[in-house]
């Protein structure tokens, strides 16, 4: 058992990364928050008085609030959808015996070390452009007419791109999972007669849990904060102005410093909602 | 661990490495813009002469706008040169962020700056920011396609005219007419605003109330949003100044209504497949209408306040923006490819005169009146701009919903008043 | 599993697994084609695929035109350098919440991922006027202490759940052998835990590697990573697919390579320690 010297050093361990974490999150958000509350032009000269809380009426009541919340949820939950799904299946086929396997995984994992930047301007100019782009050609070779994915399925092209970032990740995590399943209980309950998909239902999918509860955590976290991709694709038009993307719009295109930080205290409101809602669910497996 | 070993030994370097700045070194913040990259290329010659090293920070337009933004408005200092555009000149000078010009030497003639140029740079007088190249919009057409619709372009276009050459253009294989559809107040804002003006629209009252709800907006925006819609390329939404350059350039545009500086890379035979059928008319107006779409715009070069490098920066911009520097890239890569529209000697010069689009640039640019852009009077400066701290905010915000018009989201109607609330919003949160 | 399939369904497997994959990874195999094209070829139509003249004139061009080398290096340090300084400080933490626990350890673990929910772009200003006050502006120092804290979280995380499954009973009978904390740690816990160092080292390399905000905000040129670069090509006037595909190919390579070689340390690192 621990002893009395052992717990101190323990909180001396401890102490640096409470500190720095503190710093950072303290520092920036007591700054934003009195921002929130001022009049803070810095085109017009900055500081211009003290508002209260008109910057978040302000902020809540713009049209593009609900829309962005709306969009920020669509987009997060749609790749959390197709990363999953599409994961699960790719793992479980990635686990069959197969030739080249190590090459095919490899295949299958490298669209995550791409720089999102660069994820964003391949798809956008490569792929959905639809006079000079691969996809453009497909549909044109088989005869249709190409389809202008940007602005006429915006929200999809965006949660299809971000996906294909993702998905790697999240096959990647429930293959080894997976890989994990002791296989004399599947043979089990293949001499038992139970057929692939029973299988799947009731020893794949109860081992996989905590592996997906873990891919949705992780990917959440940084989904709420996608920025660069949308920046290169569509600017936020057609409807895939995220929340993250609309406070980056008060506080750079409008240059409306209050504005924005009344809008940054939203999204720390809503993230930790949304944080504290997820933690309920992980937070069971931290106490194994 | 060894890869830990070696980060440490890494680090360990670096910061030696890092302590300490040598000779005089400027910082250049700039577009990647072909220009711009021609005149990095070419500023070795610079180094040479005066023993000024310098480091180029070239960054897409919407970064670049972002950073020197941010940069000046905090004081951060970053960079002792900014290429800004006309849009920010002048508000940046009357907030004292950026050193006046005046000291520019005598041999430099200032006097030779385009006036309406000069005047857009300007701020009680006094020239802020010096302009690298600029440009006013026209129109860009194919010669073999109107010649074989049996139509000829007149040299001072109706908006009719040019409907009924999209009308006459538009096949199979190429798109009548090509605009800008892509949101932001640069891109689809600037041209939509041009078109505004032509039709009689304006932005502000002179009590700085928004107009989109008046019903010259309305036949504005109608009328770009058929002749888009009708005649234009699939995801014409998309589309900005570069989208539609490669469209005209793989010979896919019959007409395209863009900035002059886009003459010389339509003509340039190594990037062009119709370099050599390429007319140029005025920017359009409305028949009876006296105001054309001409817009004006400079890229131009700027020192922040503050910098401890002011003379060596002025030393800059007067290699980067002089006489001798036209001379120079004429030389190396031949007269259609000096940057355009920021000098009268230049138009004045007989070899740049043989430059197909040269009369009909400076034509365009002697046109637009950033003093005077609308029928009715408003409170603003600037043509496809209008020159308040907010506008790129609001010109953004409008943009996206004229953006989502074209791609057949919305309709005109439903664009105008949604972009009229918003800019009200806006302007209301800003304390107008 | 070591189940016994026929050969056929394994062949059916490896074409439909092979497809997939091959699917996968096309805009990247895209990429690295277009990048040997001109443009025009770039944008030919139809599509050129393997023949056609190979030209490294991208490369050329993008090489004279920006320092690839110092963009590189300052990827490095910045990836480098905050992976170990935050390590230095997230191994300590993690240890000692995993095996001096007491009844907040499970609240300041919650508390310390739930920093990593701020969006940046909301304290970009505080965030840009300390730096400016403390002179860190384009510095590489400043940027590394930033992506460390970005990251710190995921470290102290990741690190928790290995070092807890580490057995009690080891460090226990160390400890009757006499051995003091510092011992403990660096020959006891140390070994057993390199696997799990090792994946969150790689990891943090990535994400730092690959975040493009504050390493685009905070810079201008001496500190530029690698996704400063990418900016400068990304929309210029003309034709640019083939160039962009070369600077895109330079950016994404030395991180492509890393995390090809270290994929199987890499899934144990992502799965968190939660799956044996």
């Amino acid at each position: 058992m621990s002893t009395k010297a052992s717990r101190f050093s323990a909180r001396l361990m401890l102490a640096p990364a409470v500190i720095l974490l503190l710093a950072w999150m303290l520092v920036p958000l007591t700054m934003t928050l009195i921002f929130s509350f001022q009049r803070f032009l810095p085109m017009r000269g900055g500081f211009q008085g003290w508002v209260g809380f008109e910057n978040y009426i302000r902020f809540v009541n713009s049209s593009a609030f609900w829309p962005a919340v709306q969009t920020t949820i669509i987009i997060v939950g749609g790749v959390l959808l197709i990363t999953v799904i599409l994961g699960i299946l790719l793992a479980i086929l990635l686990d069959q015996p197969i030739w080249g396997q190590g090459i095919v995984r490899i295949m299958v994992i490298a669209p995550f070390f791409v720089m999102p930047t660069v994820t964003g301007l391949v798809w956008k100019n490569m792929f959905m452009d639809p006079n000079n782009g691969l996809l453009g050609y497909l549909w044109r070779f088989f005869g249709g007419d190409p389809v202008v994915w940007l602005s006429d399925v915006p929200v999809l092209s965006i949660i299809l791109i971000v996906s294909w970032q993702w998905l790697p990740f999240a096959t990647l995590i429930l293959l080894t999972a997976i890989q994990s399943l002791d296989s004399d209980q599947l043979e089990a309950a293949e001499m038992d007669g139970a057929g692939p998909l029973s299988r799947f239902w009731h020893i794949i999918l109860p081992h996989l849990s905590r592996a997906i509860t873990i891919v949705i955590l992780i990917q959440t976290i940084f989904l709420l904060a996608i920025f660069a991709k949308i920046f290169v694709t569509t600017q936020g038009s057609f409807g895939t102005r995220t929340l993250t993307y609309l406070i980056y719009q008060r506080v750079l295109e409008s240059q409306n410093v209050g504005l924005g930080s009344a809008g940054g205290i939203y999204a720390v409101i809503l993230a930790n909602i949304f944080a504290l809602f997820l933690m309920r669910i992980v937070g069971k497996n931290l106490d194994r | 661990m060894e890869i830990g070993k070696s980060f440490a030994t890494a680090t360990a370097l670096a910061l030696v490495t890092a302590s300490g700045a040598f000779a005089e070194s400027l910082t250049i913040a700039t577009v990647n813009n072909g220009d711009m990259i021609r005149m990095q290329g070419l500023s070795s010659e610079f180094t040479e002469a005066t023993g000024i090293e310098l480091e180029w920070v070239i960054l897409e337009e919407n970064i670049l706008r972002q950073r020197v933004t941010q940069d000046i408005a905090t004081s951060g200092g970053q960079f002792d040169i900014m290429t800004i555009g006309m849009y920010e000149a002048p508000i940046w000078a009357e907030r004292g962020w950026l050193v006046s010009l005046d000291g520019l030497p005598e041999d430099y003639d200032v006097d030779d700056i385009l006036p309406a140029m000069r005047a857009g740079l300007s701020f009680e007088d006094s020239l802020y920011a010096a302009p690298f190249y600029g440009e006013s919009s026209m129109v860009m057409y194919r010669t073999d396609l109107m010649e074989a619709a049996g139509l000829e372009m007149p040299e001072e276009p109706t908006w009719d005219d040019i409907a009924a050459a999209a009308a006459a253009m538009d096949s199979d294989e190429v798109n009548g007419i090509c605009m800008r559809g892509r949101a932001g107040w640069g891109e689809n804002m600037a041209f939509i605003t041009t078109v505004a003006n032509s039709f009689g629209a304006r932005w502000f009252d002179e009590d700085w109330n928004a107009q989109l709800d008046s019903p010259e907006w309305l036949e504005a925006v109608t009328f770009y949003n058929d002749l888009i819609q009708n005649y234009g390329p699939p995801g014409a939404a998309n589309n900005g100044f570069n989208e539609n350059l490669t469209l005209f350039q793989q010979g896919r545009c019959g007409m395209w209504l863009d900035a002059t500086v886009a003459a010389s890379f339509v003509t340039n035979p190594d990037d062009s497949v119709v370099a050599d059928s390429v007319g140029f008319a005025l920017a359009p107006n409305k028949d009876g209408m006296d105001k054309r779409a001409n817009w004006l715009w400079a890229w131009a070069l700027a020192i922040p306040a503050g910098t401890q490098q002011e003379d060596a920066a002025m030393e800059f911009i007067n290699w980067a923006t002089s006489k001798e520097y036209l001379e120079l890239v004429a030389e190396r890569e031949g007269w259609a490819n000096v940057p355009p529209g920021s000098r009268t000697s230049l138009y004045e010069n007989p070899e740049y005169a043989e430059v197909p689009f040269a009369d009909m640039t400076l034509r365009s640019i002697e046109a637009a009146d950033p003093n005077n852009p609308t029928v009715d009077p408003v409170p603003y400066v600037g043509i496809q701009f209008v020159a308040i701290p907010e506008w790129s905010g609001i010109g953004t915000a409008a943009g996206q919903e004229f953006s989502d018009m074209v791609a057949g989201r919305q309709t005109p109607e439903e664009a105008l008043e949604r972009a009229q609330a918003l800019v009200t919003d806006e302007m209301e949160a800003a304390g107008y | 599993m070591a189940r016994a399939v026929t050969r056929q369904r394994k062949a059916i497997n490896t074409v439909v697994a092979w497809t997939i994959g091959l699917l996968i990874f096309f805009p990247i195999l895209w990429t690295f084609l277009t990048s040997f094209k001109t443009e025009a070829q770039a944008i030919a139509d139809p599509p050129v695929w393997f023949f056609f003249d190979w030209t490294l004139e991208n490369y050329r061009v993008v090489q004279e035109r920006s320092n690839y080398t110092r963009f590189l290096w300052n990827s490095i340090y910045i990836a480098g350098g905050s992976t170990l300084l935050g390590m230095i400080i997230a191994i300590p933490a993690a240890w000692s919440m995993a095996f001096v626990p007491s009844n907040q350890t499970k609240n300041i673990l919650l508390w310390m991922l739930s920093t990593k929910m701020l969006p940046a772009v909301g304290v970009l200003y505080p965030i840009y006027l300390i730096f400016i006050q403390l002179g860190l502006l384009d510095s590489r120092f400043g940027l590394t202490i930033v992506i460390m804290l970005i990251n710190l979280p995921i470290m102290v995380w990741m690190l928790y759940t290995y070092f807890k499954e580490i057995p009690g009973e080891i460090l226990e009978a160390a400890r009757m052998d006499g051995a003091g904390l510092r011992e403990e740690i660096l020959f006891v816990l140390t070994p057993m835990a390199i696997p799990g160092i090792a994946s969150t080292v790689l990891l943090n390399i990535i994400l730092a590697w690959n975040e493009a905000f504050w390493t685009l905000n905070l810079t201008a040129s001496r500190a530029a990573p690698l996704t400063a670069f990418i900016a400068s090509y990304s929309s210029p006037e003309g034709l640019f697919y083939a160039k962009l595909s070369a600077a895109s190919t330079m950016a994404i390579a030395p991180i492509l390579i890393l995390g090809w070689f270290s994929q199987k340390q890499l899934v144990r690192g992502l799965t968190f320690g939660a799956v044996k």
